[in-house]
């Protein structure tokens, strides 16, 4: 187990070194000059040929392609991911570290949401295959999965907070702020887990261990919870476990959509400013997020698998 | 005497997209305490799903009609809950893949005192006595160790005992034996069959061996029915079955079996001949 986790480890270092390089040649190709960008929402009142020099100087965008990659490599190494391009002062890993703790916030909440809401609706519809309940969450389904996730975003906005006035439509700080921007991230996860959950049930139920244990006269209710809920849970582990990087990332949107004042608001202001390296590390942040709950989750699974684990 | 259980033109349809598929039409038979029938037919032909018909396993899809009754009480039109105390208590069922009849996620002691929870309140103390006293019976080796291991430790042949061990453990007055040597080797198969007539001679229970398999059946039933394509074709002792068979299903089966026992003995013949 020991050795599968370092070698995973190990292969995962090229792999990021792949994104982020992909990645830099991408924000290099668009065509304006972060040196202009930074001064200019620096504010500066006139943008001369010798400034934006001076600052390409600074920010070291004189030097080739090449070389600024490798040092932005080598700098990661050392724990340095360099400056931010708009606002020297300031590092990028002081800027991540600001925002980060907002979006695993909203991440989290989300998660909690998606646990709490799918799990019981993916087994009650199983359980009720075809009856009422199962028809009317899959028509709630079918419509939710067709509506991006801005757009229901925008919708709650406009019906809960707008026009009810119920809760605030963007910014953080209470708990109210936290309701809306979580149930649109959870909002397309719910779908696929409760279809997730469902489905795998069904498919368990036909299975001989279920005819076995009504054999042997087990209640109904051990039967769909302690065996068929439990082993499809087991087949949804690692699916469940990569959605929390995905919320991590996925969050772009839906936090320009309320002003929440994460990542993904860094991310977008970033890509307007030209801030390569913020844009840089918050790819490469993503990268390392996924290759470690992937990892996580699959140790998880191969350790509550009896079929998987080695027993001593 | 009345029987242990009696089925009684029983019919099994199945209610597919509006259409309804007829899988189980007009089945008789019954077997009383102390008795051991066979239950032939090739597979498809209804076998299984009359016993599930009978126990109330199969799900809403299947119409079940006629009249199956364990002990006089008729069973169709029972409660699932009646049913449910009937399953794994008065009545052991014992099926034919042991390798995936257990659940995968838990051992075997839990997957034992789960059934025994089922349908008792004993203490866990007693729970593992008996646990322990059932592996024993069944001859298997290093009980307290088996109790700990989890289905994909144990062989299909272990693993096919444990469940005749817990068919049997409650006492039952009928123990059904669907298919129980199709899926395991032919040495663990005889060992396999050994035990049932065992189970038979000494406990009075009533037994309901099913198979496609007529050299099987001819070790442990009493007296058989044939079955074809949903229907009772021909019933009788091993005999009659062999020899004076009036359906020509049944006939169909006993030549197949000869004709397979006379190529057999063609080969072992024609490596003598070799070896010589
Ligand atoms: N779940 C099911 N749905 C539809 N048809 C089934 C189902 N189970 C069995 N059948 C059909 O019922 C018939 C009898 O099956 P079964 O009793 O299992 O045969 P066997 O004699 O081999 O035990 C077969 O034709 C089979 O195709
Ligand atoms: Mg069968």
């Amino acid at each position: 187990m020991k050795r599968y986790v370092i070698r995973r480890l190990l292969l995962a270092i090229p792999l990021l070194l792949a994104i982020s390089f992909v990645c830099f040649v991408f924000i290099n190709i668009i065509p304006s000059n972060p040196a202009e960008v930074a001064l200019r929402v620096q504010q500066m009142p006139v943008i001369t040929e010798e400034a934006i020099a001076e600052m390409e100087v600074m920010l070291g965008l004189n030097k080739p392609f090449i070389v600024r990659y490798f040092d932005w490599v080598l700098g990661c190494l050392h724990g340095d991911f360099g400056i931010n391009y708009v606002n020297p002062a300031r590092t990028v890993a002081g800027e991540l570290a600001r925002c980060l703790p907002a979006t695993l916030q909203l991440a989290a909440v989300s998660f909690v949401i998606v646990l709490v809401l799918s799990v019981p609706i993916g087994f009650l519809c199983a359980v009720y295959k075809d009856g009422w309940f199962d028809k009317i969450m899959r028509a709630i389904i079918f419509i939710s999965t067709a509506m991006p996730a801005y757009w229901v975003g925008l919708l709650l906005m406009w019906g809960i907070s707008v026009k009810l006035d119920l809760l605030p439509t963007n910014g953080s700080g209470t708990w109210q702020h936290l309701i809306l921007p979580s149930f649109t991230v959870a909002l397309s996860y719910i779908s696929t887990y409760i279809r997730l959950i469902r489905n795998n049930m069904l498919e368990n139920m036909n299975q001989d261990y279920v005819l076995y244990a009504n054999v042997r006269g087990l209640p109904q209710k051990s039967i769909m919870v302690k065996h068929i809920l439990k082993n499809s849970m087991h087949t949804c582990i690692v699916a469940m476990g990569m959605s929390i990087p995905q919320m991590i990332a996925g969050t772009i949107v839906v936090e320009n959509v309320f002003s929440w004042p994460g990542l993904g608001t860094l991310c977008i202001s970033s890509i307007f400013n030209r801030d390569l390296p913020v844009i840089q590390t918050y790819v490469l942040l993503i990268g390392v997020l996924f290759v470690v709950f992937n990892l996580v989750f699959d140790v998880l699974q191969t350790v509550s698998d009896p079929r998987l684990r080695k027993e001593d | 005497m009345i029987p242990v259980l009696e089925l009684h033109d029983l019919c099994v349809t199945l209610r597919q997209h509006r259409r309804a598929i007829e899988l189980v039409k007009g089945v008789s038979f019954s077997v009383h305490a102390g008795e051991c029938l066979g239950v032939l037919g090739e597979s498809g032909s209804g076998k299984s799903m009359s016993i599930k018909a009978a126990m109330g396993l199969l799900n809403k899809s299947f119409l079940v009609s006629g009249s199956a009754r364990f002990q006089g009480e008729e069973l169709l039109g029972k409660s699932a809950e009646e049913l449910r105390r009937l399953r794994g208590g008065k009545v052991g069922i014992v099926l034919q893949n042991p390798m995936t009849c257990f659940d995968p996620l838990y051992r075997i002691g839990q997957q034992i005192s789960e059934t025994f929870l089922a349908h008792n309140s004993w203490s866990a103390d007693e729970i593992r006595n008996r646990s322990l006293a059932l592996l024993e019976k069944m001859q298997i080796r290093n009980p307290e160790e088996v109790l700990e291991k989890y289905p994909h430790q144990l062989s299909g042949g272990m693993l096919q005992r444990i469940m005749i061990g817990i068919a049997t453990s409650m006492e039952p007055a009928l123990l059904v034996a669907d298919e129980p040597t199709t899926a395991i080797d032919a040495i663990t198969q005889f060992e396999i069959l050994d035990e049932l007539i065992r189970i038979k001679r000494d406990a009075n229970t009533a037994m309901i061996f099913i198979s496609h398999d007529l050299d099987a059946i001819s070790r442990v039933a009493d007296r058989i029915v044939v079955l074809n394509q949903g229907q009772v074709v021909d019933q009788g002792d091993f005999d009659h079955i062999l020899h004076h068979a009036s359906d020509p299903y049944t006939k169909l089966l006993v030549e197949k079996r000869a004709d397979v026992m006379r190529r057999y003995c063609q080969v072992l013949q024609g490596k003598e001949r070799n070896y010589a």
